[in-house]
C-alpha cells in the first residue's frame, strides 16, 4: 500500500513537472558523461603506462669516444669502469633495478640495422659509431630519479636517460583533456544540483496543498518528503544511466570499432572500463539528487 | 484533553501578543466555541493545539503530551490524534471525495483493506453516501465541508478542532454542519470550534470560551455568543459612519427651518 502510494505520487510528480524533469535528466546525462569520459581517459592513460611502461627501461650511456661530457675525460668507457657501475647497480641500487644488462656497440649496431635497414636518413652508421650502454629494467617504474641521481656523474657514464619520458608529452596531453572534462563536468554538475533544487522546489510548491493536508492528518516526515526526494533521485538515475549508455557507444563505436583497427599496437579502454565507471556514474547522481535534495525539503516541506 | 497553562504567544518581538497569559482547560467529550473577534487569537489557539506553532511561554497539553516539548518526529502521531476541518473545506480538486478521504488514511499508512472498508462508512456517516465518486467541483459547499469533516474524521481523531466551518455557508447549510459536528461530539470525540456565527452558538448553548485581543475574557458552560455591537449605531444622521467601536456620537445637526 505505502509503497504503491508514494510511487504513484512520484509518478504523479514527474508528469506534472515533465520539462523540469527532462531538463534534469539531460543535465545530468552531460555533466557525467563528461565525468565519465574524465575517468576513461585516466583509464586509457593506466593502460598506456601498463602496457608501454613494461617495454622501456632506462639507458645507462656509457661514454663513447669523443664525448665532451665531463665524466667522459678519459674517453671511452673502460671495463673497470663499466664494472664499477655494475657494482654500484647491484649494491646501492639492488632494491630498485630489477634487471641489467649490457648492450655492447656491436649489439646496438645490430639493433640500429633492424630497425633501419635501409640506413638511418641516407648516412650508413657502422658499429663504431654506436654507443654501449647498460640497460636498467626498474622494479618500479616511479624510481627513475633515485636512479638517475645515483649513476649520473659517474666516471664512464654519458647520461641516464628514462625512454618514458618519449610518452610524456603524450600523457600530459591526455593529462590536459581529463582536467578539461573534469572542469566541464564541475561546472555541469553545479548546473545539475541547482537544477534539481529548482524542480524539486517546483514541485513541492505545486503539490503545497497534498503536504499541507498530509502534515495535518499526521503523515510522517519521511512521508511527506519521500517522493519528492525519489523525483529528484529517479531524474538523476536516468540521466546517469544515458551518460553510461553514451559512453558505451562512444567506447564501442569510437574506439573498439574504429581506432583499434586503425591503429591497432595501442592498448584501449574498452567496454568493460564503461561499465566499471558506469555504477560510479550512477552512484554519483544519487549523491547529486540527495544533496540537493537535502537544501531544498527541509524549508519547503517544514512539519 | 487540552490544557492551556498561562500560555503566550508571540509572533514579533515587542509586538502585541496573539495569546497573553491563556489558561484553558478542554475536557474529553466538550463542545466549546471559540468565539471573538478577527484577531482576538482563535486561530493561533488552534495552531498551537495542532502544533504547528509553539508556545512563547507556558504549556500546552493535548491528549496527555506536553505539545510544546514534543519533538518533531513526535508530532506526526500526535495530529493523528486529531482531526481539523477549515473554512476552505480544502479539498483536493483533482481527487474525488472518496480519494480525498481515503488520502488521510493512505498517507499514514493503513493498510487498504481498512480502507476499503472505512472510507464508506464514514461517507454514510457524514451524509454523503452515494457521493464518493463525485468531485469537489461536483458538490455544493455544504456537501463538500461535509467531505472535509469526512476526512477529519476517519482516522477517529480525539479530537476535533474546526476553524469557522460554516464561515462559508449559507444559515441552513451550516444548521446541517452543525448538527454532524454535534453528532460526532456524541460518539464521544472532543470538538473545539472557532466561529464568528452568533446564531450557532446562541441556539447550541454549550461552553463558550471567548477571546479578546488574545485575552480569555469569558469563558461560560452553556453560554451565548455575546454582546455584539449594532450593525448600525444610534449615531443619528451623521456624514460619516465610525469605524465600530469607537462609538462616539456625531453631532446632531439640526435644521432648523427659516
Amino acid at each position: 500500500m505505502r509503497f504503491q502510494f508514494v510511487l504513484g505520487e512520484v509518478l504523479s510528480g514527474l508528469r506534472r513537472n515533465t520539462t523540469m524533469v527532462v531538463a534534469v535528466v539531460l543535465v545530468t546525462f552531460v555533466s557525467l558523461t563528461f565525468v565519465g569520459a574524465a575517468a576513461l581517459l585516466q583509464a586509457q592513460i593506466g593502460k598506456l603506462k601498463d602496457d608501454w611502461y613494461d617495454l622501456v627501461e632506462v639507458s645507462v650511456f656509457l661514454c663513447p669516444q669523443g664525448s665532451v661530457s665531463p665524466t667522459c675525460a678519459t674517453g671511452e668507457a673502460t671495463q673497470p669502469q663499466i664494472d664499477a657501475v655494475r657494482q654500484i647497480i647491484d649494491t646501492e641500487l639492488s632494491s630498485e633495478v630489477s634487471k641489467v644488462y649490457f648492450e655492447s656497440k656491436a649489439q646496438a649496431f645490430d639493433a640500429f640495422s633492424e630497425r633501419y635497414p635501409d640506413g638511418y636518413q641516407g648516412t650508413q652508421l657502422t658499429e663504431k659509431d654506436m654507443q654501449a650502454s647498460l640497460r636498467l629494467k626498474l622494479s618500479d617504474a616511479e624510481q627513475f630519479a633515485v636512479v638517475s641521481d645515483v649513476l649520473s656523474g659517474r666516471d664512464g657514464v654519458e647520461i641516464v636517460e628514462d625512454q618514458r619520458a618519449v610518452f610524456e608529452p603524450l600523457f600530459r596531453t591526455l593529462n590536459v583533456a581529463t582536467l578539461l572534462a573534469a572542469g566541464l563536468a564541475g561546472v555541469m554538475l553545479l548546473a545539475a544540483v541547482l537544477l534539481i533544487t529548482t524542480t524539486i522546489r517546483l514541485s513541492a510548491v505545486s503539490r503545497r496543498k497534498e503536504t499541507e493536508i498530509m502534515r495535518l492528518v499526521g503523515a510522517s516526515n519521511l512521508f511527506i518528503q519521500l517522493p519528492f526526494l525519489l523525483e529528484g533521485a529517479l531524474a538523476a538515475v536516468l540521466g546517469s544511466l544515458l551518460a553510461g549508455g553514451g559512453l558505451w557507444l562512444a567506447v564501442r563505436f569510437m574506439v573498439s570499432d574504429w581506432l583499434e583497427r586503425s591503429v591497432d599496437w595501442v592498448a584501449y579502454v574498452s567496454e568493460v572500463d564503461v561499465l566499471r565507471v558506469a555504477p560510479l556514474l550512477v552512484i554519483m547522481a544519487v549523491a547529486l539528487a540527495a544533496l540537493a535534495s537535502f537544501f531544498t525539503l527541509n524549508r519547503y516541506t517544514r512539519i | 484533553m487540552i490544557r492551556f497553562e498561562n500560555v503566550s504567544k508571540v509572533y514579533t518581538r515587542g509586538a502585541r501578543p496573539a495569546l497573553d497569559q491563556v489558561s484553558v482547560d478542554v475536557e474529553r467529550g466538550e463542545f466549546v466555541f471559540l468565539v471573538g473577534a478577527s484577531g482576538s487569537g482563535k486561530s493561533t489557539f488552534l495552531s498551537l493545539v495542532l502544533r504547528e506553532q509553539r508556545p512563547t511561554r507556558g504549556r500546552v497539553y493535548v491528549a496527555g503530551r506536553d505539545v510544546a516539548n514534543l519533538s518533531a518526529w513526535r508530532v506526526p502521531t500526535l495530529r493523528r490524534q486529531l482531526g481539523v476541518v477549515f473554512q476552505d473545506f480544502r479539498l483536493l480538486q483533482n481527487k474525488t471525495v472518496h480519494e480525498n478521504v481515503a488520502f488521510a488514511l493512505q498517507v499514514i499508512g493503513k493498510p487498504r483493506h481498512v480502507i476499503r472498508d472505512t472510507v464508506p462508512e464514514v461517507l454514510d456517516m457524514v451524509g454523503l453516501a452515494g457521493k464518493g465518486k463525485r468531485m469537489p467541483t461536483e458538490l455544493s459547499g455544504g456537501e463538500q465541508q461535509r467531505a472535509a469533516i469526512a476526512r477529519a474524521i476517519v482516522n477517529r481523531p480525539q479530537i476535533l478542532l474546526a476553524d469557522e466551518p460554516t464561515g462559508n455557508l449559507d444559515p441552513t447549510t451550516s444548521l446541517g454542519i452543525m448538527r454532524l459536528l454535534d453528532r460526532i461530539n456524541r460518539t464521544g470525540t472532543t470538538v473545539v470550534m472557532a466561529t464568528h456565527d452568533d446564531e450557532i452558538v446562541n441556539e447550541m448553548r454549550r461552553r463558550v470560551v471567548e477571546l479578546s485581543d488574545g485575552v480569555v475574557v469569558r469563558d461560560e458552560a452553556r453560554g451565548g455568543y455575546g454582546e455584539r455591537e449594532a450593525i448600525l449605531p444610534d449615531v443619528g444622521a451623521s456624514p460619516v459612519l465610525d469605524a465600530p467601536g469607537s462609538g462616539t456620537r456625531a453631532p446632531v445637526q439640526t435644521v432648523r427651518g427659516g
